[in-house]
């Protein structure tokens, strides 16, 4: 299988004109004389786009062309309001390259094994319309027309559904993360076709391929291609033949059905457009790029798991999520131990984020960057438990409570009087009292049974309502118990 | 002052009378309106005109004048535009039926310059259709006919824009030229016909035909009036990629300081067979004139020469054809009646809002770009005008300019050509290597024949040299003025 991935770039401007880009907008709003087509109106390529596209070449290893040169693509088709896109034919922006994927561990917790599947070729052109079909009419929404779009063509290298799965989740992790696109299939951010065939094991002939459309998402692609590998085995089973042809999947039922044969194949007659004069990629521009350049998911991930001994669940957590790993980053180092901030990260950070998500109006809640705990409240948090100042178990239950206030966590403990317990005197005491209210405990204990301490603290702990500190009730009972 | 002597001034006349407070700018608008009533039902320059507009952007002139906030020299003063150039709020047809109900709701580049030097823009003026074509007769709303002899072809595709010149229906106007569309029809109806250098002029907000070939340029009736209307309208324009970005200086300024006379270039590629005895007769005059001038005369070569038609066929109507591919019948087009479905739409409104000469092209440019045709054409093309370009260059290290006729003959009769396509493209054969190397090139009047028809000279010059070209067409033109004559178009 090879996946041909359109990704919309996040640029402030379409491809080729200053017009503004977005999703949402009431239609044909995001127009202007070039993006529709009037006569006179010119292109003008947007820089922006071409540095992003530099910079996806380059997270990705490919060979950045010495010159960025632009072709038409025709053919007839309401999307395009000019009837040709503008595009790269015989000198894409990029060749080459390969993406790092991980293939499903044996359990959640268990790394899987990684492969690089080998690219063919980038190339940057500008979007298309979007069409409404209705019973007699067709309504078109050029507000998506002339943005810039990204081509992401692989070779024919992967071969199992959950390769498919795991080479688009690295993408758009590897994407998301560099800052080239929110990637979000919904608003088709990030769209892709499917290039199937098969062949007996051991042959190296490809078989015909089949490309498969309408794979909206990216379970809706492992999906499809699973289907598609099934009905295409059947048939040669069967004694049939695969024809070359386009193929639409249908989310609801599940299956393929046939768009177009390869007899409908459109001649393009690209040729170079004389509106637009090709750019030279100077290798300095290539070099800064290079500088600007983020660490990719992956490499952070070794780091992490190598430098700072976190876990594999923490690092697969944080490292597809770039805003989530600065955060993490910056509490790390105002802290001393990078793994609870992991964990505090991974676990209630992301819970009162997605909870948040959940209960906001708009679909997309309450980003890392805009959290009402900031990394140094986060760090002062944990710093507050390894100092003794507050239990894990009360840190636990502020933590909701710093995320809807957006008090720190200093202020909230002084506020309620949540500072944990550490008088010798008045820990003792009631170290005594849960002796005393609990014989049999003490007596297990005594007789070896060191499972039998924690039902005494934790008496102790409720009456102080958690904030007695559990070295001191510790050391304490057992002082009492071995008397 | 009355009115037909007001129309018979060139526009730095007219620029004069109104500096000096002799006119006024609603005066000379008024003028031109009645000219345009009088001649125009004969000459069929226009083919739209919006006179209440036109009349108030005078008056705001006139305003601005009065309280001493005058734009420059061309404020007040008309320039008509081809109906290619979209003026915001005005309809642009390309004289085609399948842009019958557009209006265009922007400015070009040069329109909006226009503006903001204060010109008053006037009627839409006819051409052929999308620019195709030698004669104006492929206009989908009649031909224009020449003012010298009503019963010829102005030349074409800016066969209204040189018409209106020369009928004294407008001082100034603008065409383009994608292989002599400005200079031919220039040559044919005795006015200045200049195209610019590849990228001087923008060409956002022209509707384009060829776009590598294709360049916005003035027409008047002396060299001195081009110069001022070209260094209005040039200069580098951030929609316009393929403009290029250089300073423009004040051509109108050069023209004033004494040119030292400079090498002139005769192609002997250009003056064989084919060129009408009287054409070769005025050219010779004109050469003699530049001897006598202290000009250098050389004999160069430009051994492409012959194949620059066939290449200017395959490239213009390649991109032609992609070029014409927005007019659909979706949106702004006109949309057929008998369509019934998607398909229908786009050939049965093509079908119908084409010409044939515009179909012809379209046929033929999408046919070269075919998969299987791409090498042995469209790219076979390009590589040849790249030769094409090198001959120039070679040229041009001998000379400083290159004068050759503009056009193989004067005017020719309605008919006389539409009929056979390939002897109509043959009437571009001088002008259409220029647009093919990108480099400017001019028609002065240099004569008529004994029918009276006028007779132009070409002038070709280096990229960017448009100051040095406009200086030796001005030595010529200024002590000829043919262009200030005007043919009578009596009642």
């Amino acid at each position: 299988m090879g996946l041909e991935v359109h990704v919309q770039l996040d640029t402030k401007s379409k491809m080729f004109t200053r017009v503004g880009t977005g999703f949402g907008k009431p239609p044909n709003t995001l127009t202007d004389p070039v993006v529709l087509g009037l006569p006179g109106a010119l292109p003008v390529m947007n820089k922006d786009a071409i540095e992003k596209s530099i910079k996806v070449g380059l997270l990705l290893g490919c060979k950045i062309a010495e010159v960025c040169k632009w072709d038409r693509k025709n053919y007839f088709y309401p999307d395009m309001p000019k009837n040709y896109q503008i595009s790269q034919f015989d000198q894409p922006i990029c060749e080459g390259g390969e993406v790092e994927l991980e293939l499903p561990g044996e359990t959640p917790a268990v790394m899987g094994e990684h492969r690089t599947v080998m690219l063919t070729r980038i190339h940057l052109e500008e979007d298309v319309g979007k069409l409404t079909h209705y019973e007699r009419d067709s309504l078109v929404d050029y507000n998506r027309a002339g943005s810039p779009l990204l081509e992401i063509v692989s070779e024919p290298d992967l071969f199992t559904p959950d390769e498919v799965f795991a080479y688009l989740t690295s993408l758009r992790n590897s994407l998301v993360s560099a800052g080239i696109s929110p990637c979000d299939m919904e608003k088709g951010q990030l769209r892709c076709d499917a290039n199937v065939s098969i062949r007996p094991v051991g042959t190296t002939t490809l078989g015909t391929k089949v490309e498969l459309k309408n794979l909206n998402t990216i379970s809706g692609v492992k999906q499809g291609v699973e289907y598609e590998i099934r009905r295409q085995t059947k048939a040669l089973e069967n004694g049939e033949e695969i024809f070359q042809e386009t193929r639409r999947w249908n989310p609801e039922e599940k299956r393929t059905t046939s768009m177009r044969s390869k007899e409908m194949a459109h001649d393009y007659r690209y040729f170079p457009d004389p509106d637009l004069m090709p750019v030279k990629i100077a290798p300095e521009w290539i070099e800064r790029v290079e500088k600007e350049l983020p660490e990719k998911p992956f490499d952070k991930q070794r780091r992490y798991m190598a430098d700072m001994d976190l876990p594999y669940t923490a690092t697969s957590a944080l490292c597809g999520d770039r805003p989530l790993c600065e955060y993490f980053e910056k509490t790390a180092n105002l802290t001393k131990d990078p793994i609870k901030v992991a964990n505090w990260v991974v676990n209630d950070l992301l819970r009162e984020l997605s909870q948040a998500k959940r209960e906001s109006d708009n679909d997309d809640g309450v980003s890392v960057e805009d959290c009402p705990v900031s990394p140094e409240s986060l760090a002062e948090l944990i710093n507050l438990i390894e100092e003794g100042v507050v239990s894990n178990n009360v840190a636990k239950e502020l933590f909701p409570e710093m995320f809807s206030t957006g008090k720190c966590a200093r202020e909230l403990v002084k506020e309620k009087g949540l500072e944990m317990k550490s008088d010798g005197d008045e820990i003792e005491s009631l170290c005594a009292k849960a002796i005393e209210d609990d014989p049999a405990a003490a007596e297990k204990f005594k007789g070896g049974k060191e499972g039998a301490i924690n039902a005494l603290k934790g008496s102790v702990m409720k009456a102080t309502r958690g904030q007695a500190n559990p070295k001191v009730v510790d050391e304490t009972l057992r002082r009492l118990l071995s008397n | 002052m009355d009115s037909n002597s007001l129309i018979s001034k060139t526009a730095t006349e007219l620029s004069g009378k109104l500096t000096d407070g002799t006119c006024k700018a609603e005066e000379i608008a008024q003028a031109y309106l009645e000219q345009i009533d009088r001649v125009d039902g004969k000459v069929h320059a226009f083919l739209h005109r919006d006179d209440e507009d036109f009349l108030a952007q005078a008056r705001a002139s006139d305003e601005r004048r009065a309280k001493g906030e005058t734009l420059g020299p061309l404020d007040g003063i008309p320039v008509c535009l081809k109906d290619v150039i979209s003026v915001e709020g005005q309809p642009l047809t390309a004289a085609s039926k399948i842009l019958q109900d557009y209006v265009s709701p922007y400015d070009a580049t040069v329109t909006r310059k226009l503006k903001e030097a204060g010109a008053v823009i006037g009627g839409r003026l006819n051409l052929d259709e999308f620019a195709m074509g030698s004669s104006t007769e492929n206009s989908a709303y009649g031909p224009t006919r020449n003012p010298w002899d009503l019963e010829r072809v102005p030349g074409g595709s800016s066969g209204g824009s040189s018409a209106a010149v020369a009928a004294r229906e407008a001082p100034l106007t603008l065409g383009s030229d994608t292989g002599g569309s400005i200079r031919q029809p220039a040559s044919l109806c005795g006015v200045v016909g200049m195209k610019p250098t590849y990228g001087m002029v923008s060409r956002y907000g022209l509707a384009a035909f060829a776009s590598s070939l294709d360049q916005i340029g003035p027409f008047s009736q002396t060299v001195e009036d081009a110069a001022l209307l070209l260094e209005t309208i040039s200069g580098h324009d951030p929609l316009d990629s393929t403009s290029y970005p250089t300073e423009v200086p004040s051509y109108s300024q050069i023209l004033k300081e004494n040119a030292q006379p400079c090498a002139l270039g005769l192609p002997k590629e250009f003056f064989g067979e084919g060129m009408d005895d009287e054409v070769r007769v005025a050219i010779d005059k004109a050469i003699e004139f530049y001897k006598g001038k202290g000009y250098e005369i050389v004999d160069v070569s430009l051994p492409t020469t012959d194949l620059s038609v066939p290449v200017y066929y395959v490239i213009a109507t390649a991109e032609a054809s992609s070029n014409l591919a927005r007019y659909d019948g979706i949106r702004y087009t006109t949309r057929s009646e008998r369509a019934e479905n998607a398909v229908d739409v786009y050939a049965k409104s093509r079908g119908e809002g084409f010409g044939e000469e515009v179909k012809r092209r379209c046929i033929l440019g999408a046919y070269g770009l075919s998969s299987g045709y791409y090498d042995a054409y469209y790219l076979r093309a390009q590589k040849t005008r790249t030769l094409i370009r090198q001959d120039f260059e070679r040229a041009f290290e001998k000379v400083d300019a290159i004068l050759t006729p503009t056009s193989p003959t004067p005017a020719f009769k309605f008919g006389e050509k539409s009929e056979n396509p390939i002897s109509m493209y043959l009437s571009d054969i001088y002008t259409i290597s220029t647009n093919l190397a990108g480099l400017p090139g001019l028609s002065v009047p240099c004569g008529f024949t004994q029918s009276g028809l006028p007779i132009g000279l070409q002038l070709i010059g280096k990229a960017f040299d448009e100051g040095n070209l406009l200086c030796v067409a001005h030595d010529y033109d200024r002590e000829h003025q043919f262009g200030c004559q005007a043919p009578t178009l009596e009642d």
